[in-house]
């Protein structure tokens, strides 16, 4: 059938005025016919694929065939609330996020700032370039470097010795974890903190100098304001990426270093307790909505 | 406390009943034996020829198992094409394997953690040994073992085995360790690994059936909740010693070579790797015993080409190509007449890796096996691998 109409010769000229007549008559159609793939994937692909997980987070498995036993009870959710084990690991994760973004925050405002309103635009450019320079490594390429660099017998410790400090035992803790977070997200911090920091005018800068304010009371009243929405959209970015990521508390994690991604994993890869997974993966989801209303509460959606 | 007791006792139940028919968790007369479990394949009877070769093979197995070296010739003698999917883990095997291969795979090397739950949700069908000259020639243990024959009946062809030793640094070592103690010895804090693997709560249990023989565990894969408890306490009290659960065997290769620990569980491969790159390290079986791994070729009950699933499981068997596999892998062949083919290719390889022992080695070691809800008695109420799962999560922490 469909070679058919494949092989069929188009007629010349034939379908496409009639259609456009279509269209000008109904002008709804134009609209309709732009907006339906893109609605088809969000509704199918994602919006269908989030309710099949909370649907799937009801269920449970055979624990010895591992097969889904589709019996709905609430055992999921209650083993995670009621087990310290999960709760110390939601904590750790969303800790350890809120962490790396408060870091992030702290690192690149002061550079933001320069690359926004001091440097030139060929300093600007290079910063750019050094800023973005990172990501065009891969993940794991980047996280292994931290390995080498962490471990026992690694650059940090050979140069810790060399210049007579003993030596840090960080490689394989939540601290390595911290650094590797905040070294990994910082670009997504950056970026838009920068844009939101070059449109403030720099003429509210020079009245405020004006006013008789001083650097610090302009910084606070006047710059921070401004450059918030940038920064909470930049934060969006650091905290949900760390508080989904798994790689890094494998690569560089220690004992007790697991993240909800881990846990997530290990139940479908190893457990094949999907159920449970689905469950403990729809943790993220909530703490990102809370985050994400209080994130337009501030306005952050408008700097994206 | 209650609740997860009976929550816990309902899922043993469930296991059980989808297993066996009768069950004695209901109010039913329980019968006065142990009811073993029936495979949902045990009256299939296997073929009692090998035809002509269908021309391909599908295999689901570990990264290794079927090297060029030795599928070259194979597919040069019998015309079945070899496809691989290496496999990452055994649970990922038997998620492939998930209703008989469905068609897609022939065969999966599965290890002895994963071998029972093949073959109690009927994914894979019993074997001929009778088609496998080499057979005979293997170690007795690997002829019927627990882990894939159940009644006499053969789910699957041994393959290749390798005990999980206790590695360790022979600078920080100057006596080597006799003990798994040393793992569990709050003096080498933070300088310990252990592998990222639920399985591993047998080895604590191991270690506890000769340290607390009060707890009278016979078998480190069939633990009753307080046996299991202990083990778990153990583990427990062991994290704050370890630098990192590993989960790869390089991972583990690269903590040694850094200095990052200095003693851990491993397998032979790590060892010789470590020993190969010049690190001072050694490996051990401590007096405790220990676990061991096996893996076994079985067949799916889907399989679309049986006859060169038989031909492969038949030239894997050879002498030269479990030695070739010994060698190249790091494991050792279940086949004894290996040993010859072993020592020709790599002098003295057949005592490293233990090719040589007499059957009473193996009563130090505890092979893997899929916990299970059913206890050798019969009752159910031994923990099943779900709850191993959940419990290693939290002795992680």
């Amino acid at each position: 059938m469909s070679t058919e109409a494949v092989g069929r010769p188009r007629p010349k000229g034939g379908g496409a005025v009639p259609f456009r007549a279509l269209l000008w008559r109904f002008p709804w159609l134009r609209p309709v016919l732009l907006l339906t793939p893109p609605m088809a994937w969000f509704v199918l692909v994602y919006l269908a694929s989030l309710v099949l997980l909370l649907i799937t987070a009801f269920w449970s498995i055979d624990p010895f065939t591992t097969q889904i036993v589709q019996v709905w009870s609430t055992n999921n959710f209650h083993t995670i609330l009621s087990d310290p084990t999960y709760r110390i690991i939601i904590g750790r994760t969303a800790g350890l996020a809120a962490l790396v973004t408060i870091t992030d925050i702290v690192l690149s405002f002061p550079l933001a700032y320069y690359m926004a309103k001091v440097a030139s635009r060929r300093v600007q450019n290079l910063l750019f370039a050094a800023v973005l320079l990172p990501l065009w490594a891969s993940y794991l390429a980047r996280v292994y470097a931290w390995i080498l660099i962490l471990n026992h017998t690694g650059v940090l410790n050979w140069s810790l010795q060399s210049i007579g400090l003993p030596a840090a035992n960080i490689g394989y803790t939540n601290t390595a974890m911290w650094l590797v977070f905040s070294y990994i997200w910082l670009p997504f911090m950056i970026i838009p903190t920068y844009a939101a920091l070059e449109r403030v005018p720099d003429s509210l800068l020079e009245a405020a100098a004006d006013l008789g304010a001083r650097r610090w009371r302009t910084t606070l009243d006047v710059v921070l304001p401004l450059a918030l929405p940038g920064v909470v959209a930049g934060s969006i970015f650091t905290f949900s990426l760390t508080l989904g990521d798994y790689i890094t508390p494998i690569l560089v994690g220690g004992a007790g270093s697991q993240f909800i991604g881990n846990v997530v994993y290990s139940n479908v890869g190893i457990a094949n307790n999907i159920p449970f997974a689905a469950a403990l993966a729809t943790v993220p989801v909530v703490i990102m909505a809370v985050y994400l209303l209080a994130a337009q509460r501030l306005g952050a959606f408008e700097a994206l | 406390m209650g609740v997860r007791q009976a929550g816990w006792i309902r899922l043993g139940c469930s296991a059980a009943a989808a297993v066996i028919t009768a069950t004695a968790c209901g109010s039913t007369a329980a019968p006065a034996g142990p009811t073993l479990l029936v495979p949902p394949t045990a009256k299939l009877a296997p073929q009692t020829s090998i035809g002509a070769g269908e021309g391909q093979l599908n295999l689901v197995l570990w990264d290794g198992y079927a090297d060029k070296t030795w599928v070259d010739p194979f597919t040069a003698a019998t015309g079945c094409k070899v496809n691989q999917h290496p496999a990452g883990s055994s649970d990922e095997m038997v998620s492939l394997m998930k209703d008989g291969g469905g068609g897609n795979w022939d065969m999966v090397s599965a290890s002895g953690n994963a071998t029972l739950r093949l073959i109690y949700s009927g994914d894979v069908k019993p074997m001929n040994t009778a088609l496998i000259p080499d057979f005979t020639n293997f170690q007795t243990l690997f002829q019927s073992p627990a882990w894939n024959t159940i009644s006499g009946i053969h789910y699957g062809i041994s393959l290749q085995w390798g005990p999980n030793t206790l590695l360790y640094n022979t600078k920080k070592f100057v006596n080597p360790p006799t003990s798994w103690g040393v793992i569990y010895d709050p003096a080498n804090k933070g300088l310990v690994t252990v592998p990222d693997d639920p399985t591993f709560i047998a080895d604590a249990a191991n270690y506890l059936s000769k340290t607390k023989p009060s707890l009278r565990i016979t078998d480190p894969y069939e633990l009753t909740q307080p046996q299991f408890d202990a083990a778990v306490a153990l583990l427990k009290s062991q994290q704050p010693l370890i630098k990192k659960y590993w989960t790869l065997p390089t991972d583990e290769i690269s903590l040694f070579q850094n200095g990052d620990v200095v003693v851990g569980a491993a397998w032979p491969y790590q060892t010789i790797q470590l020993q190969l790159a010049g690190a001072p390290v050694a490996d051990t079986i401590p007096t405790e015993g220990a676990t061991g791994w096996a893996d076994t070729w079985m067949l799916a009950t889907k399989a679309t080409h049986p006859n060169c699933a038989y031909l492969w499981t038949k030239w894997v068997s050879t002498p030269a190509v479990q030695a070739m596999q010994a060698l190249s892998f790091g494991e050792t062949p279940v086949n004894t007449k290996a040993c010859a083919e072993m020592e020709t290719r790599s002098p003295g390889s057949c005592k490293q890796y233990h090719a040589d022992v007499p059957g009473s080695y193996f009563d130090n070691l505890k092979f893997w096996k899929t916990a299970i809800a059913q206890c050798p008695n019969g009752n159910t109420n031994c923990v099943p691998y779900d709850q191993w799962v959940s419990a290693w999560t939290t002795i992680k922490g």
